[in-house]
């Protein structure tokens, strides 16, 4: 970069301001470049990040003038956490001795792991160190919807989240990866197949939402008579909570299971297959080639991959909204749903608290996997 | 297609059950479009005397609904679609614009910004909002921390020799996708209330800008990672300026790139619906917000919702059909790189 300047700065300065402004733009060139963006962001995010961080510590008062914000310190993560939103968004809990059950299971699990590696004269507690605080996260995951499963009790935003986005990520992974493992065996057709599985990716949500509203219907909807020959007939879908989590859920994987399937067909070509052919030779099955073969080759996309639908999932609101409302209840409620209705009764501090658990939430979540899941899933290959 | 017999070779029963899994899978994507668009042909005595699945054996078809939506609720209707087209093309446009000049940034020059003023900055964005919220007008609040932040990167800025990296950038500048948007919209939302341009396209544009750039210096930067940099540097010892190498070598061998990430972008562009429901009301009623808002005004009339569905994602699912070996590029590239 320096060479032209340096050249330019040899002539005579005939020519004046403009070729000045000219070097000095080249000069320059790496700020110009780049500092839009940071501009861009930092005024978009960063600035309301702050604003938000502010507000979520305020309550919003009509005074005279308008509107007015006042200090009110942790005043609305403590309703949400502790006081009146405390059951909207961390749920009811139940029956405490059956998740001292299960927690004192994983207890046994670690203990039996810690006595296998006495055993095999390795070190028996420095290997605690680095996955404890994710044991403890799965711990409270854990509890946070055990807990919040029996009956009598019920789940709060929160959990109803985790629910979307956890087994919406494993259904989507796991489906995408059987249809791409399927197109990938070079059948005649799969072309076709191809262009449609990647279709739902491209339907506005919404209409998702609308469509699977109309599918889910009670009354008139189309599975109607199937759900009346398997002796369903008058229950479903969306007046019951677990049915109502359900199509949403359903719709999640109908529209994102297809970015699965061309991430990993995609990856599934980079697997050898002279590799593949000569395993086959030597009489590995199936379930073998794959498991040891292929699998290795599709983990680093998988995990990519598994990220960004972590990170996107924790956004679900447009299918909650219009599918159930929320509904039954606050059964089908996301975080960003739940802050949403705060928002339209004025409740900006409240909105803004719950922003910024969901964002602690998909920092925590993104950053251990980041740290724990992705280096090992590149190293395989 | 090579077709030759390896051990590998599946069974007809095999390939008859691969078929049948596809079938199924297919079953599952195509049947809620395919309600969509009979039910859109459906009359109202159609819809609501129970499941029909069959035009001409079931039910009549009938063109009322779509007669309708484009007719008397025409006008609505082509206010919400111009609003989505031209928010999606210019957002998008704009966000592959800076994304792709960012992600060449970060992939050709060498950038080190000391912690030391970044500390200092956001800091100083603390110190601006919280003079704000304690009343100063926000003009005053904004030239004292620039005051602040000049005098600070003068005198302490230096003391700390700390540097940052491209990849720290990077990383900062795709992190903001994690952001939920809902975190932001509030702020958001009262500095747009404070420019008067609550309800507005630009409004629309330039939030949609913000949340899609990472995306697009992702994708991008991953591409521009895979062209060898020889070319520039050869044109730049023939004295071309950054900026024209930009424009004229970089970009068209990017190409490829451009059309995948333009193309994402404007899908994420077109179905936006949370930003869009704060930030617009009539006037810049884009057709997510248009559609959700029919069902709320006019008890759900499925056959005319229907109408509408089918109008706002036949763009997208046209561009997607025709375009779906770029957009299978465009999202590759990242994700399988990782």
């Amino acid at each position: 970069m320096g060479e032209r300047v340096r050249l330019k700065e040899a002539t005579p300065r005939r020519e004046g301001v403009w070729v000045r402004l000219v070097a000095w733009l080249e000069r320059q060139a790496s700020a110009f470049f780049l500092l839009p963006t940071v501009l861009v962001i930092l005024a978009f995010v960063l600035f309301p990040l702050v604003g938000s961080l502010y507000s979520s510590l305020s309550r919003l008062r009509f005074s005279d003038g308008g509107l007015e914000l006042s200090f009110v310190g942790l005043a609305n993560y403590r309703k949400v956490l502790l006081g009146s939103e405390q059951i909207h968004f961390l749920g009811q809990p139940g029956a405490i001795g059956w998740v001292m059950g299960v927690m004192g299971l994983l207890a046994l699990g670690i203990g039996v792991v810690m006595y296998r590696r006495y055993r095999a004269g390795r070190p028996v507690w420095t290997w605690l160190g680095q996955p404890l605080l994710g044991g403890l996260l799965l711990l409270g995951f854990a509890w946070l919807f055990l807990s919040r499963l029996w009956p009598g009790t019920h789940m709060g935003t929160l959990q109803t989240t985790l629910f979307y986005v956890l087994v919406g990520t494993a259904l989507q992974y796991l489906l995408g990866l059987g249809l791409a493992l399927l197109c990938a065996e070079r059948l005649p057709g799969t072309r076709f197949f191809r262009v449609l599985f990647i279709l739902p990716l491209a339907i506005t949500p919404i209409g998702v939402a609308y469509m699977f509203r109309m599918l889910t219907d009670t009354g008139k909807g189309p599975l109607v008579p199937l759900w009346e020959a398997l002796g369903w007939g008058g229950f479903f879908w969306v007046n019951d909570p677990w049915g109502a989590r359900l199509a949403v859920l359903i719709g999640d994987v109908w529209q994102w299971t297809p970015f699965a399937f061309i991430v990993l067909l995609a990856a599934l070509q980079s697997v050898p297959q002279e590799q593949v052919e000569a395993a086959a030779v030597d009489g590995a099955s199936r379930w073998q080639i794959f498991r040891h073969i292929i699998f290795p080759y599709l983990l680093p996309a998988s995990a990519t991959l598994v990220l960004i639908r972590l990170i996107e999932g924790f956004k679900i609101v447009d299918l909650p909204n219009i599918l159930t409302n929320g509904g039954p209840g606050t059964a089908t409620e996301s975080i960003t749903l739940h802050a949403y209705f705060a928002w339209r009764t004025l409740d900006i501090g409240t909105a803004a608290a719950l922003g910024f658990l969901l964002m602690l939430l998909v920092s925590l979540v993104t950053s251990l996997y980041a740290a724990w899941v992705l280096p090992r899933a590149r190293g395989q290959v | 297609m090579r077709r030759r017999r390896s051990p590998l070779a599946p069974s007809p029963l095999q390939v008859g059950l691969s078929y049948l899994a596809l079938g199924l899978a297919s079953v599952f994507v195509l049947f809620p479009l395919y309600w969509l668009l009979i039910t859109s042909f459906k009359l109202p005595i159609d819809v609501n005397s129970g499941p029909f699945y069959l035009p001409w054996v079931d039910f009549k078809p009938s063109l009322h609904a779509w007669e309708y939506v484009l007719g008397t609720l025409g006008p609505d209707v082509r206010r919400a679609y111009a609003n989505t087209a031209v928010v999606a093309l210019s957002s998008a446009l704009l966000a592959l614009f800076l994304g792709t000049s960012a992600a060449y940034a970060l992939t050709r020059f060498q950038y080190r910004p000391r912690v030391g003023a970044v500390v200092l900055f956001v800091a100083c964005l603390g110190f601006v909002v919280a003079l704000v919220a304690l009343g100063v007008p926000w003009p005053a609040a904004v030239g004292l921390g620039l005051a602040v932040f000049i005098l600070g990167l003068q005198t302490l800025g230096r003391r700390f020799r700390r540097h940052l990296s491209n990849d720290d950038i990077a990383l900062w500048l795709i992190s903001n996708r994690i952001l939920p948007p809902v975190v932001v919209v509030i702020p958001i939302y009262l500095l747009f209330q404070q420019l008067g341009l609550l309800d507005t396209r630009t409004a629309l544009i330039i939030s949609y800008t913000v949340i899609n750039v990472p995306i697009a210096v992702w994708l991008m930067r991953d591409y521009f990672q895979n062209i060898p940099p020889d070319i520039e540097e050869c044109a730049q010892i023939d004295g071309a300026s950054r900026y024209r190498i930009f424009w004229t070598i970089v970009l068209p061998l990017a190409a490829p790139g451009l059309v995948a990430t333009f193309l994402l972008l404007l899908v994420f562009s077109w179905n936006e619906y949370l930003l869009a429901l704060f930030l617009s009301k009539a006037n810049s009623q884009t057709m997510p917000l248009m559609v959700a808002a029919m069902s709320g005004t006019r008890g759900t009339e499925w056959w005319y919702m229907s109408v509408i569905i089918i109008l706002m994602i036949l763009p997208v699912v046209l561009l997607a059909l025709v375009l779906e070996r770029y957009i299978e590029r465009g999202l590759i590239v990242g994700a399988v790189k990782g």
